[in-house]
């Protein structure tokens, strides 16, 4: 199936924008993802979680190529990633992500934070870019620091800015590594509730989170990962409600 | 019952008089314990042996400018040797009545690097402004248009050959380090080979060796009648020596990156040119200032060395003028003047780089 193909059949609902078949991925010699399947629709949100080591973040890296995997295939958005450069960058601009630990440019401020990925990738003129940074500033309620640099926020604050200087990008997928795993408890809630909006404004997302009260209220499907394999996969009421395995049990009885 | 923000109220109490001011700062610094009191007292002794004796030799029972007779049966310091070898001492060979060239040369230098110091001026007017000035040094030193007699580049000495060979030096090396260091850091083989061949012999050698192989050695790779200029040869084994260092300072700097900023970085989509010159440089180069800083003053220093060339620069036509008969007993006064004038150059800079550092402390 050619590439121009592919991406008007990603273009239709029906198929899935991010598919992941038989994927295997090794850090040297050890096996860390085994026989990984996924697909993702539009507009789908799913949750990813399970004990530390699972493989979890490393499947989300994989999408966006920060780390590469060796065997199986991964296509997002109609293009396959393999070592073609174009084809990641291609598929990097329809992916954005958020870090665990924000990686905001420290050197910059938020506004520059938020106009240097449209200015230089998309070629937007900078008024146009500083025009929709101030927009989706005030989407996540931190228009007013627009002018202070990330060490002068909070990590929440930061973690907000993380979320806009992707949704500049304008992309179709939002991959979340662990997105309120370093923040406080107080500061948690204003993340998951920006993270709330952009579901409900039909946002495709893949998050790896510990919050199970946001897999409740907002995914689709809920998928349980240990030790590099997809344990369990369901809809959020049956997986928390009547969970299959025996580790996913285990898990759960840990966490709720 | 207090408001629900604030820590209960309590009393505010002045400290005891034996810890503040200056009797505090004597008693905890100097006597705070009995090592440190009888070294303090080792100390108050031996500056009282050597600092009023300096003092009266150097300003008290000094001559500060006159003929070499008058200095011969005075105690103190002979400074006439100064006033009297200027001319000499900062110009060297520079033919006599031109040294309003070299002058009006060293002059327009460091009016360009006062004005390029503010970051208020850091536009594209600047490289403009710095091209025309560079255009008018290269004349005025070496002349041959406007009525102004040629003077050969091996006549160039004394103060503008240092300043000239430390500026050039330090502009040209820093961008070739900095893309010596990238190249180490490159995936593709050949590439970091050369880079590391290149940065390892480098420095593997003194700077004299290098002068002494780009003047006595390459010219004999060179055919018949070729010949490269003294000066420049002496830039390019500055450029080329001081380069491979400011590569490892940068490596240094580009380690201490973290990965996740390479990682936001990638994931915006920005490709390798646009994350090393957007996000890793800025940050890397930031961090490394201080080594950075410490390799271009010894850059300066080391331009001394070209006296195994036979180029005159600021130290060799002070030995030079030592030399005079007249002013022979005199060398400790050349030298603490000339110390003098090297702390005065490494200061200014040194203390640029400390204003620098705060203005790019942006939020850490």
């Amino acid at each position: 199936m050619n590439e121009n193909n592919a991406q008007a059949a990603a273009e239709t609902t029906d198929t899935p924008i991010i598919e992941v078949n038989s994927m295997h991925k090794w850090y040297g010699d050890f096996h860390v993802l085994s026989d990984i399947n996924l697909q993702v629709k539009e507009k789908e949100r799913i949750v990813i979680c399970g004990p530390s080591g699972s493989g979890k973040s490393t499947l989300i890296r994989c999408i966006n190529r920060l780390e590469e995997h060796q065997r199986g295939q991964i296509i997002v958005n109609g293009t396959e990633l393999t070592n073609d450069i174009k084809n990641i960058e291609k598929v990097r601009a329809e992916v954005g992500m958020v870090f665990q630990h924000f990686n905001l440019f420290p050197h910059l401020t938020i506004v520059e934070n938020l106009t240097l990925g449209p200015i230089w990738v998309r070629k937007t003129p900078k008024k146009e870019a500083e025009e929709m940074a101030m927009a989706y500033l005030e989407k996540v309620h931190i228009a007013e620091q627009a002018e202070k640099f990330p060490g002068q926020l909070s990590g929440g604050q930061q973690q907000r800015v993380a979320i806009a200087r992707s949704l500049c990008m304008k992309p179709k997928v939002m991959l979340f590594d662990e997105p309120t795993s370093a923040l406080d408890p107080e500061m948690i809630k204003e993340v998951l509730d920006v993270m709330i909006d952009l579901a409900e404004e039909g946002m495709t997302m893949l998050v790896v989170t510990h919050e199970m009260g946001f897999a409740k209220s907002v995914a689709d499907r809920v998928m349980f990962m240990d030790e590099g394999q997809v344990v369990e996969e369901n809809n959020p009421n049956d997986f928390f409600d009547n969970p299959q395995h025996e580790r996913t049990k285990l898990f759960l009885s840990q966490i709720l | 019952m207090s408001a629900p923000n604030t820590a209960p109220t309590r009393e505010y109490l002045k400290p005891p008089v034996t810890e503040v001011g200056v009797i505090g700062w004597l008693h905890g610094n100097l006597f705070n314990t009995w090592y440190n009191s009888l070294l303090t007292i080792v100390f108050a002794v031996i500056l009282w042996q050597v600092v009023p004796p300096f003092f009266s030799w150097a300003f008290v029972d000094s001559v500060w400018n006159g003929p070499s007779e008058a200095c011969r049966d005075i105690d103190g310091a002979c400074w006439s040797i100064i006033p009297q070898n200027i001319s000499f001492i900062i110009f060297g060979f520079f033919p006599e009545g031109e040294h309003w060239r070299p002058g009006s040369a060293m002059l327009i230098l460091l009016g360009l690097v006062f004005f390029s110091k503010s970051s208020k001026h850091w536009k594209k007017s600047l490289g403009f402004y710095w091209l025309i000035g560079l255009i008018v040094m290269g004349t005025l030193m070496y002349g041959g248009v406007f009525g102004m007699p040629v003077v050969e580049t091996a006549q160039w000495s004394g103060l503008p050959l240092t300043f000239m060979l430390s500026f050039f030096g330090m502009v040209a090396a820093y961008p070739l380090g900095v893309m010596l260091a990238l190249g180490r850091q490159s995936k593709m083989p050949a590439i970091k080979t050369l880079c590391v061949v290149y940065i390892e012999m480098i420095r593997g050698v003194p700077l004299i060796s290098l002068l002494f192989m780009s003047s006595i050695l390459f010219p004999l790779f060179l055919p018949e009648g070729v010949t490269f200029d003294k000066v420049l040869r002496a830039q390019v084994a500055i450029i080329l020596f001081t380069a491979a260092y400011i590569a490892e300072v940068v490596r240094g700097g580009l380690q201490a990156m973290s990965r996740g900023q390479f990682e936001a970085a990638d994931s915006l989509g920005l490709n390798y040119n646009q994350t090393m010159r957007l996000i890793i440089l800025p940050q890397a180069l930031k961090i490394v200032i201080p080594p950075t800083v410490g390799i271009l003053l010894s850059a300066f220093k080391d331009t001394s060395l070209v006296v195994i060339i036979a180029l005159y620069d600021v130290l060799k036509t002070t030995k030079v003028t030592l030399s005079n008969p007249k002013w022979t007993g005199y060398s400790t006064e050349a030298y603490i003047f000339l110390a003098v004038l090297y702390f005065i150059c490494c200061y200014a800079m040194s203390s640029y780089s400390r204003k620098l550092e705060k203005t790019l402390h942006t939020g850490r």
